[in-house]
């Protein structure tokens, strides 16, 4: 337990995902079995039992300290786990901690009534570090920033494999993963692959511009709308139904009106969509589908989610991954031809003669919920990861607004001497009638390296105020900033969020007083 | 020094020592503890810029703390100076004063003050834990005991010095070849982390940010070794890869941290023990290193000291006060001018 905490720990500081890897590698070689199959169910959300209620962790440090103590303790630090691990003392009559194994193989028997003595046992026994995982373990919520699938990287790592290898296994195993840890690092055999409802590594698009397309012919590409939801896999295998986000992330239990309408066999790709009648709705929509754990009958039928399939990697039992992409295409076709499928439908190809009438097709399509055009060879096999030259995104051309800096925050790792994060505001009129910022957005990429240099230096020489790793700065720099769209929000102080911001341009040239007001944002909210 | 002066029934303790505008003052001797301002007569605990300030005309202290003050103020020609060494004691008007060690940081000490039979100590900053660069505290019994209360919260156990020690060795065998860059309060944190290191085992070049290195030199004078140091700005092709670098907090976020590849931020302070602190200072890697005396430090050294009356100063007073009340102690908090923010813990 100490040593998972310890990693949790380091998890909870380190921002960059490559010494974030670098943890969790060193940690699952170096601590044996069963522990670092635990560790690694805990990190992809792969443990399940009785956790504790804040109430019960409340009591437990009100008996300690008293009520009053406590009260301020907890005032001062904000986090209810964290407060009570750092008002619990060691006892050092308690024992030797426990294993991250006996935790969880503890917790997964024992009952309601017995999880408190068992607990503070435990607190009693561990150091503050330690009680701090253990609460978070118990309470649900690790939030250390590491996802599903950077957690499966780390593993791909230590047994060199490619990602691919471990995600494909993966659904057949459960924790502790013995057998996986066997294979990786003992020579042991490699587990039986797509049983249960495995996710498939994605194939990816790369980005290009109206410029390169000439370089290609096009009489070798197939077109599709770029739909404006979210990229995920259907995956029905071996009787499991599972939906997946391109990340591998398990997003099943927030979408059971597709999950309930899959009544077949096989693993696809497509866009997750929000849908009433024929149309799609916004991304907002949708988004606020995503990230529930529990979906109310209310959602369901106010939000209803859709699925707009664009192709497909096994069928029936059969790995089409190898087929090209003309051929995986029929396929589709004739399998949707076939029967009428509730909550699924086809992403029809658009048809083009050359690169040209396509551009004209790209600008005439203006509809919602399309943010461009999807490029993918016709004789591509599937390949995981982002080959390059098979398939390309071409994305619609970005909005862009004039907006002022109003904030800049320090980076992380080799930007920490940067202030490289920033936020900007539009105009609008206050409600003494003069003109103030409101804060739009938050940007921290779209620059070169001179230009950060630059904005940082400009920083430093424009701070008005000072909050930790934030700087306040005069309101004087007028940014470019483009983004992908705008969508009304109430956490926002200023009411619209935009999709993903970045800078576009620093205008130097322009006076922050003709920067765009927040009433021009809200005339493009769709 | 009086021994049995248990004697609160005569005398009000708060008609000879009371804060005032200026600072700390004791009435019968004619001086202030730690004034925030300059003034004719001070006596000050310990060097840390919250308590010992330039400008006073007169100023006792122990050898120590009157040598960092001349390191930080100039040499301080306009000031008379006053040494008095741990346990040494002097009339000052009808006051009898001496000082004691508090453990805090190299010459730090109590200010024991002795008036009509009745004891007065002023604790100043101070910690329990071995520090191998000052001798420790010395609990003194006395009627009022005031005493500091940077981290006087239950939240704050401060871990020990080798575990946190540790946590920076184990993270360069993990990133062997990232920079450390390890902020540390020029005066006390920085020698400490030192020693600690040195303590642990680590044998190698320690980097020093220039600003830390006229504070290192005093310390050496007075017989502290510190090993392989060397100061970032003479290094000439050193790439710092996998080095321990200490520097000011406030390098790390600035242009000066830009040579180094990659650099892993640290910060060794008692608020890392806190983890919204410790991400509000931008750290990476937390270490809880404090000078400052824990919960239970602060709450055993009441015990110790016996006081009846405590009066609570400088920092989170509510809760020590709280306790103080709970086990029979006649507890206040005294508010005192300058010690709004404490930084070097
Ligand atoms: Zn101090
Ligand atoms: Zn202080």
């Amino acid at each position: 337990m100490q040593a998972f905490a310890e990693l949790l720990d380091s998890l909870s500081f380190q921002p960059a995902r490559n010494a974030k890897l670098r943890l969790i590698e060193t940690y699952l070689r170096e601590t044996p079995d069963p522990d670092r199959g635990w560790a690694l169910a805990a990190l992809t959300g792969g443990l399940d039992f009785a956790g504790a209620k804040p109430a019960l962790l409340r009591s437990f440090g009100e008996d300690k300290i008293g009520a009053e103590l406590f009260h301020l303790s907890y005032d001062y630090v904000g986090d209810l786990a964290e407060t009570l691990a750092l008002i619990w003392e060691t006892d050092p009559n308690a024992g030797p901690p426990p294993s991250l194994g006996e935790v969880v193989e503890t917790l997964q028997r024992a009952t309601k009534m017995q999880t408190p003595a068992i607990l503070k046992r435990w607190l009693d026994a561990l150091d503050a570090t330690g009680r701090w995982a253990l609460l978070k373990l118990l309470t649900g919520a690790l939030r250390v920033g590491v996802s599903a699938r950077l957690a499966k990287q780390a593993v791909a790592n230590i047994g060199h494999q490619p990602i691919a290898e471990v995600e494909e296994v993966w659904h057949g195993l459960s924790p502790p993963y013995r057998p996986l840890f066997d294979w990786l690092l003992a020579d042991g055999p490699k587990p039986s692959s797509n049983m249960g409802g495995a996710f498939l590594s994605p194939m990816l698009a790369n980005p290009i511009e109206r410029a390169e397309l000439d370089t290609l012919d096009p009489a070798h590409f197939r077109a599709e709308w770029k739909w404006d939801g979210i990229r995920v896999q259907v995956a029905s295998t071996g009787g499991a139904r599972r939906l997946y986000s391109r990340a591998g992330e398990d997003v099943s239990a927030a979408f059971p009106d597709i999950i309930e309408a899959i009544d077949f066999d096989g693993v696809f790709d497509g866009e997750l969509l929000v849908r009433r009648e024929e149309t799609v709705a916004p991304f907002n929509d949708l988004q606020q589908r995503l990230n529930r754990k529990t979906v109310t009958p209310k959602m369901l039928k106010e939000h209803p989610a859709h699925v707009r399939l664009y192709d497909v990697l096994w069928l029936d039992g059969q790995d089409l991954r190898t087929l090209s992409f003309d051929e995986r295409r029929a396929r589709l076709e004739a399998w949707m031809a076939a029967k009428p499928r509730q909550r699924f439908d086809l992403s029809p190809l658009v048809r083009f003669t050359d690169w040209a009438h396509l551009a004209g097709l790209r600008e005439g399509m203006r509809e919602e919920g399309i943010e461009g055009l999807m490029l993918k060879r016709g004789d591509s096999p599937y390949l995981a990861g982002r080959p390059k030259g098979p398939w390309f995104k071409w994305k619609r051309d970005p909005m862009l607004a004039d907006c002022v800096m109003m904030y800049a925050q320090r980076g992380h790792g080799k930007r920490s001497s940067f202030y490289s994060d920033y936020t900007f505001g539009c105009w609008r009129d206050a409600s003494d009638g003069t003109r103030e910022l409101a804060p739009v957005g938050k940007a921290y990429f779209g620059f070169t390296d001179e230009e950060l240099r630059w904005l940082d230096k400009w920083v430093r020489d424009h701070t008005t105020n000072r909050f930790g790793p934030v700087r306040e700065v005069e309101p004087r720099l007028v940014l470019e900033v483009a983004f992908d769209g705008v969508a009304r929000s109430t956490r926002h102080k200023s009411g619209v969020s935009l999709r993903f911001p970045r800078i576009n341009r620093i205008r130097t040239d322009k006076p922050a007083t003709e920067a765009d007001t927040v009433d021009n944002l809200l005339r493009l909210v769709p | 020094m009086a021994t049995d002066t248990l004697n609160l029934g005569s005398l009000n303790p708060r008609s000879w020592l009371y804060p005032t505008p200026r600072g700390l003052y004791c009435a019968p001797g004619d001086f202030y503890i730690d004034p925030a301002v300059a003034v004719p007569r001070a006596v000050i605990t310990h060097g840390h810029g919250d308590h010992a300030r330039p400008g006073h005309r007169n100023a006792l202290a122990t050898p120590e703390t009157l040598a960092i003050m001349r390191a930080r103020f100039q040499d301080m020609p306009d000031t008379q100076q006053q040494a008095l060494k741990y346990g040494e004691s002097l009339r000052i008007g009808e006051v009898e004063a001496s000082l004691v060690p508090a453990g805090h940081i190299l010459g730090s000490a109590q200010a024991v003050l002795e008036y009509k039979g009745q004891r007065i100590v002023v604790s100043g900053d101070f910690k329990r834990r071995p520090d191998p660069t000052c001798p420790p505290f010395e609990p003194v019994p006395c009627d009022v005991f005031i005493t500091e209360a940077t981290f006087a919260l239950p939240v704050f156990h401060h871990p020990s010095d080798a575990g946190e020690i540790g946590k920076l060795l184990r993270s360069l065998q993990t990133f062997p070849e990232r920079t450390h860059l390890v902020g540390v309060y020029a005066l006390g944190k920085c020698q400490r982390v030192i020693k600690l290191l040195r303590a642990a085992g680590y044998d190698k070049r320690i980097w020093l940010h220039g600003g830390l290195a006229s504070l290192c030199a005093l310390y050496q004078k007075h017989g502290i070794d510190f090993g392989d140091i060397a100061l970032v700005s003479d290094a000439v092709l050193e790439t710092f890869k996998g080095s321990i670098v200490l520097c000011p907090p406030s390098a790390i976020a600035d242009r000066w941290s830009r040579r180094f590849f990659d650099p892993i931020p640290a910060m060794a302070s008692g608020w890392m023990g806190v983890r919204a602190r410790a991400r509000q200072r931008g750290a990476e890697l937390p270490l809880i290193i404090s000078d400052h005396a824990d919960w239970t430090e602060l709450t055993q050294t009441l015990k110790d000291v016996g006081a009846p009356k405590v009066w609570v100063t400088h920092g989170r007073e509510e809760a020590l006060v709280h306790y103080a009340r709970s086990i029979g102690i006649e507890a206040e908090a005294l508010h005192l001018v300058g010690r709004e923010e404490e930084n070097e813990a």
